[in-house]
């Protein structure tokens, strides 16, 4: 890697880097969109420019593209040849995470809409078993 | 790494043709086995974080008659917890630059600075807590706020061992110097720790912010 003329800033931020600079720049790439992206999620939430009912399913998006901000710019998670086995680790996580969230969320929403009478009553099923 | 010679790789193939990705060149060196081992426990400890995040989704309703999320959180401490993290990871970040050049001072520093922001996050989250009960929003008021505790609380537990971690390593790295192993440990830690970010990024969209939302 050291003989090569690539311009340091050319390299994919979880690659290798030889330069301060760029290593360092990496960060703070990632610092910025991090930061971007969580000031962005705060006024989403705070504004009524929005259609409410798309907000929470727009602050999950913002919090999905944080997320691969930190994986690219702070883990180092690229589609390089050393980084196979990473990103088929996380490609297997990401896939039982959502399995057991959406699975829970649906089967749990399913069973209380069908064996509540109402809201008041599910509400006191789910306190006191 | 890859060795300086090789010829730009496609896939699992590393460069010569006759490679099969397989190991006719032996096992991976430490320094990609053992950051690929705790990548995996990272991610089994992610996916009992989705446990804890799905009982929560599944309870946040059920608050028996007692405060519920919009009563309870604060966003101004949300942020600045959120910045606390996001900076703590990011100075982590310039520990590793400077380790990996075994800078002493640098090193040192941006490892205690990573700590502090740590420390930041983990008092306004436990002042957040005591307020809490001190209410009477304590994690035996509701399932609700028993799953919240749990939820938060783990998260916050994994914080508290990140800081011992990151004090560990400080005086490893000052006793020991920057041996090949003590690098390895290093980066263990940040994988950790920007871990620990990735998931505060779910708890802070989730809990707090979807949880205020008017």
């Amino acid at each position: 890697m050291s003989d090569d003329e690539l311009e340091p800033i050319n390299v994919a931020p979880g690659e290798p880097h030889d330069s301060l600079m760029s290593e360092t720049l990496s960060y703070v790439v990632g610092l910025g969109l991090a930061l971007l992206l969580t000031g962005v999620s705060f006024w989403v939430a705070s504004t009524s420019a929005i259609w409410g009912p798309g907000v929470a399913m727009g602050l999950v998006v913002l919090a999905i593209a944080q997320m691969g901000v930190h994986l690219v710019f702070f883990l180092h998670i690229t589609s390089g040849p050393d980084n196979t086995n990473n990103v088929l680790a996380l490609a297997f996580g990401v896939l039982i995470v959502f399995l057991v969230m959406i699975g829970t969320i649906w089967i749990m929403y399913h069973l209380a809409a069908n064996m509540g009478p109402s809201p008041e009553m599910t509400n006191l099923m789910l306190q006191r078993g | 790494m890859t060795n300086g010679t090789e010829a730009p790789a496609i896939g699992l193939t590393h460069g010569a043709s006759q490679d099969t990705g397989l190991g006719n060149r032996g096992p991976q060196s430490k320094s990609i086995v053992v950051p690929y081992g705790f990548w995996l426990f990272v991610l089994s400890d992610m996916v009992l974080f989705s446990a804890l995040f799905a009982s929560y989704a599944t309870l946040v309703h059920a608050t028996d008659g007692g405060p519920v999320t919009s009563q309870l959180f604060d966003r101004t401490n949300v942020a600045i917890e959120t910045l606390a993290l996001l900076i703590s990871s990011f100075i982590c970040g310039l520990a590793m630059i400077a380790a990996k050049r075994k800078n002493m001072l640098w090193t040192q520093v941006f490892l205690f600075f990573t700590g502090l922001f740590g420390l930041v996050f983990l008092v306004i989250e436990i002042t957040e807590f005591v307020g809490m009960v001190r209410i009477g929003a304590g994690p035996q008021r509701s399932a609700f706020l028993s799953s919240f505790f749990t939820l938060v609380g783990c998260h916050g537990a994994h914080v508290t061992a990140g800081l011992l971690w990151i004090g560990t390593m400080m005086a490893q790295v000052w006793a020991k110097g920057f041996q090949p192993h003590i690098i390895r440990r290093l980066l263990c830690f940040s994988i950790f720790w920007h871990a620990l970010d990735i998931i505060w990024v779910a708890i802070f969209t989730i809990v707090y912010l979807i949880g205020t939302l008017p």
